[in-house]
């Protein structure tokens, strides 16, 4: 039985499958579904990036395919056979060049783009920007209003046609802010402030979540990007801001411990806790020195372990068609627990 | 009677917080482990070949038994690292099943990642250097055959080290890179990171040594006449690999030294606490970690080459354009770094430098591909399995390779950043590129290994459940990733219309499984039903090492080749087959080679005693160990009986069993 043949078959049915698979499921791909002037710009980066590079791809794969049916050792192959011929200055020269001028032309469209994608840089608006503060936590997003004075954890409200302002850092291992419609992502890092600028030009639920790997619960630091019109917006500050509970100093500490959380809005925010959450790590001193204390293994851990009642990070369509996102008060429960606390020394 | 029960509950509670306990997984895999090492134990006493493991094996300084030893460690790690995988797949094929919990799935991708790169790719690699570098350039041994013995078991010991965490203590949860501040104390209490400082260190410090032993041996211990256009594609690619190696290894070993500081004595190198900074952590770890890529995927560069020109039964093309695509390829790496973190926030002009100059490496890498395809071109292919790997490898890479562009546009991988997009771009050219080299590799240079071939039937079986796995499993993955799914995580919401992507690709990584499966019956079948191989060139292959007869025996060359050519064999073939004389041989001369040696092993075992103790803090255990070490170090230095010669009679004998008259 001659295997290459048998498998042939099903080998061409799958690349010809994951064909039609991949071109039905680009549809559907959220990053080439922006909703909002970045996203849009980085969806055309990316077709233009993959269309050069598909221009070398394909006639490299049909060559390919030729030579090797064309130059098979089987007998009365009358294909020519030169088993010496191994330099050719003039074939060298060309494919040194194609891989020189594709790159060279990707290179110029990246520069141009890398500048204008710049996620510091302001989005250019007839509109004020709105900042918003976000910090990631173990294992949840705060995100604070700092000109509205309000402030909500793992849900974001935004009007639409708006240009946001982000500022980024965290309070606790770095990780990465990232809502696919409206742009890219940018790392949180604590001790230090990001700024990533987006905008949102459609109403709807987006789906936002943190990129980078921080622990237990990493999987559940999905938020909602909620985008409405200015007026909706408006109402929602001032119904924020009249039916929450407010954030205190001690409530941010009691919330930056490990644990998930479900969604909350404050009706205020004591001023400048971001800056001291971004300062208060060059004034502190760290953990205490391993020497001084009893290796821990996992054994002790594994008990500590919770199951946050088999609870399902927040997808991409859930918050579509579920009620207004309200305020949650502050009747959450927190979990977990002084093992996994940071050493902040604050 | 009170004291004895306490001494009992005070070992009962020792136990309970060093072994790993609370996970039946473990407990099952506790099982099979202590079951190994008693069959292991038993069948050694049994047979009587104590002695013989010892002499043979753990004391050998010859370049092709270390190989050997570390091809059979790297398939080993092989099978962990998969198995690790389809743990990590079935989770998530139905994302609220209770498979694996949080934190151990965190240890599985973790130790997945460490084990594939470090303890699987790299030990294959150095495996296939060692069979095939001193061959191929007509050496007896490498230049040092002492360190390449010590390079070995420090790679061993290290690897067992870490492996040990999965069991005691508990394993790594940070990530394959442990960025800071999560791997820091605060982060990560546990005994975890330390097992992955440890047992990367000592097994660290062999990658460097045998980058610097193949260097040597390449620059100095060619036959005579080879000179540099005569070296050997192969040999090039482990010459451009070990520069790299030189360079890049020192930094991972001082970066995990930093963090070991940071979590030992409570420096703050990495903690933004008291004045450090986690970002530099992140630059440093891609200075080793980027070019560590190119530093797998070089040699395999070499195997293509190797393997293309044999099966197409040609010259390989452009022989210049290759080495320096490959040496360039091996300084470039050294300015991409950063590009595994452009979302970082650092300004325009920083990513733009990094953008492009992690574009230009497809330029030489293209260029291969071209290169590759020309010396097919008007030549007689024949699918072996080596070539089978090395065809399916060039559309693999190619289309691995053009994510990889896409992904170092700067704007763009603001989107594809730590997403599934990545992570079924590396693992197409880390599995197209490195995998199927080193498979191509090792059924190429097995008749030399161990004088017989491998079943080709089976071997194509392996080959195409191994490449329809591939495509299943990681072709959904890129289509999730730019779904917003990011890597690493355990558990997914239903309503994120992943599942379907999920499950293609759970189907896709149990058929490669299946595939591995198949390589283990090719090779057990092939020791069954094995052809000894008497031409010693099964393949009608080109270069020295095909000259010599399969097993090569322990002194390689009877007498030191002439070389004349860059295809030195395949043109000796040519004159003989054209009815010329062959190559005349100078006479048989005895033969100097160096001594077995137990240091390399005991002082190994001493490095891992230092890493075990400083793992748990225990300095009564750690302190022996450098102790130990520092003997060994001294033993060594004053040993001054290190050599001696083979006479020629036995010379004689060995090759006329071989079935050549000298």
């Amino acid at each position: 039985m001659n295997i290459t043949k048998l498998m042939r078959l099903p080998a061409t049915i799958g690349v010809l499958a994951s064909t039609v698979l991949l071109a039905s499921g680009c549809k559907s791909m959220i990053v080439f579904d922006p909703k909002g002037p970045i996203g849009s710009q980085q969806r055309d980066l990316i077709n233009i990036t993959m269309l050069l590079c598909l221009i070398i791809l394909v006639p490299v794969l049909i060559i390919a395919a030729w030579i090797v049916v064309r130059f098979r050792d089987k007998k009365g192959n009358d294909a020519p056979y030169q088993p010496v011929w191994s330099h050719n200055t003039k074939l060298e020269i060309i494919w040194w060049s194609i891989p020189i001028i594709v790159i060279l032309i990707l290179a110029i469209v990246t520069a141009k783009y890398t500048y204008k994608l710049d996620p510091a840089k302001p989005i250019v608006s007839d509109k004020k920007a709105i900042t918003i503060q976000a910090t990631s936590l173990d294992w949840k997003w705060l995100f604070q209003y700092p000109d509205q004075g309000i402030a909500t954890v793992n849900y974001l409200v935004i009007p639409e046609k708006t240009p946001i302002k982000f500022e980024l850092t965290s309070d606790g291992p770095m990780n990465s802010f990232w809502v696919p419609q409206l742009g890219g992502m940018i790392y949180t890092m604590s001790g230090m402030a990001t700024t990533m600028y987006l905008q949102a030009d459609e109403t709807g639920n987006y789906m936002g979540t943190g990129a980078n790997f921080t622990g237990r619960d990493f999987a559940k630091m999905g938020f909602t990007a909620k985008t409405v019109s200015q007026s909706d917006f408006d109402g929602w500050v001032t119904e924020s801001k009249s039916g929450g509970s407010a954030l205190t100093e001690e409530g941010y500490q009691t919330l930056a411990k490990p644990g998930t959380s479900d969604r909350m809005t404050f009706a205020s925010i004591p001023s400048g806790l971001f800056e001291r959450i971004v300062h208060g790590y060059s004034m502190s001193r760290g953990a205490p020195p391993g020497y001084t204390l009893k290796a821990k293994t996992l054994s002790g851990e594994k008990a500590l372990e919770d199951s946050e009642g088999g609870q399902l990070p927040p997808g991409n369509n859930a918050q579509k068609d579920s009620p207004d996102v309200g305020s949650f008060g502050s009747g959450h429960t927190y979990h977990k627990l002084d093992n996994h606390h940071m050493y902040h020394g604050k | 009677m009170r004291g004895e029960a306490s001494v009992i509950d005070q070992i009962k509670d020792f136990a309970s917080w060093f072994f790993v306990s609370g996970d039946p997984l473990i407990y099952g895999a506790d099982v099979a482990i202590a079951l190994t090492t008693a069959a292991i134990i038993f069948v050694l006493s049994y047979f009587g070949k104590w002695g013989w493991l010892w002499r043979e094996w753990l004391t050998t300084v010859d370049h092709k038994r270390v190989g050997i030893m570390y091809i059979i460690a790297a398939l080993l790690m092989l099978f962990r690292g998969g198995v690790d995988a389809l743990m990590m797949r079935t989770q998530l094929v139905f994302p609220d099943m209770k498979f694996l919990s949080p934190e151990h799935y965190n240890e599985v991708f973790t130790t997945h990642g460490v084990i594939m790169i470090l303890f699987m790719a790299m030990p294959l690699m150095f495996g296939l250097f060692n069979i095939a570098v001193p061959l191929q350039l007509g050496a007896r041994d490498v230049a040092f055959p002492f360190l390449n013995s010590l390079s070995f078991w420090l790679f061993f010991f290290g690897a067992m080290l870490f492996n040990m965490s999965f069991v005691i203590g508990g394993s790594p949860n940070g990530g394959w890179l442990s960025y800071p501040p999560l791997s820091e104390l605060t982060g990560s209490p546990g005994v975890g990171e330390d097992f992955y400082i440890w047992g990367i260190q000592v097994s660290g410090i062999g990658s460097l040594m045998t980058g610097i032993n193949f260097i040597v041996t390449i620059v100095k211990m060619r036959a005579p006449g080879m000179t540099w256009s005569r070296v050997p594609i192969f040999t090039w690619s482990v010459l451009s690999s070990c520069i790299a190696i030189i360079v890049a290894f020192p930094v991972l070993t001082v970066t995990l030294a930093l963090l070991f500081l940071d979590r030992f004595l409570g420096a703050h190198f990495f903690t933004m606490d008291g004045g450090g900074n986690a970002m530099m952590y992140v630059n440093l770890i891609w200075m080793w970690g980027h070019p560590e890529v190119y530093i797998v995927v070089l040699p395999a560069f070499g195997i293509y080459s190797e393997v293309v020109a044999t099966f197409s039964k040609k010259r390989l093309f452009g022989y210049g354009s290759m080495v320096f695509a490959m040496l360039s390829i091996s300084i470039m790496a050294y300015f991409t770094w950063l590009h595994h973190f452009f979302t970082m926030g650092s300004g325009a002009n920083v990513n733009i430098f990094f953008a492009i100059s992690t574009m230009i490496i497809a330029i030489p890498t293209g260029v291969k591909i071209f290169n590759w395809l020309f010396t097919m071109f008007r030549g007689r292919i024949s699918f072996t399995t080596p070539m089978m790997w090395t065809l399916a490898f060039i559309p693999c890479f190619v289309v691995g390779g053009m994510t990889g562009v896409m992904l170092s546009v700067a704007p763009a991988d603001f989107q594809f950043h730590n997403s599934y997009f990545l992570i079924a771009h590396f693992h197409q050219v880390l599995i197209g590129g490195v995998a199927f080299g080193y498979f191509a590799g090792l059924y190429y240079w097995w008749p030399k290994m161990f004088g017989f071939k491998l079943n080709e039937t089976i071997g194509k079986w392996a080959f195409w459940i191994w490449n329809i796995g591939f495509y299943v499993c990681f072709m959904p993955q890129y289509v999730v990733g730019l779904d917003g799914m990011t890597r690493r995580i355990n558990s997914y919401g239903w309503d994120t219309g992943w599942w379907a992507m999920n499950f293609t690709s759970t189907i896709g990584g149990f058929l490669m499984g299946i595939g591995f499966l198949f390589q283990v019956w090719q090779i057990a079948h092939s020791i069954k039903f094995m052809e000894k191989d008497t031409t010693g060139d099964p393949w009608g292959a080109r270069t020295l090492e095909w000259s010599i007869p399969s097993p090569a025996p322990l002194y390689n060359f009877a007498t030191t080749p002439l070389v004349t050519d860059r295809d030195d064999w395949w043109e000796e073939k040519e004159r003989i087959a054209a009815g010329k004389m062959p190559k005349e041989k100078p006479k048989l001369e005895p033969i100097h080679m160096p001594k077995n040696s137990p240091i390399p092993f005991i002082q190994s075992i001493c490095w891992f005693t230092v890493g075990f103790g400083l793992v748990f803090h225990w300095l009564w255990i750690a302190i022996p160990g450098f102790v130990g070490i520092a003997l060994t170090l001294l033993a060594h230095s004053f040993n001054y009986d290190t050599d001696y010669y083979i006479p020629v009679d036995e010379i004689r004998q060995t090759e006329a069993k071989a079935g050549r008259g000298v």
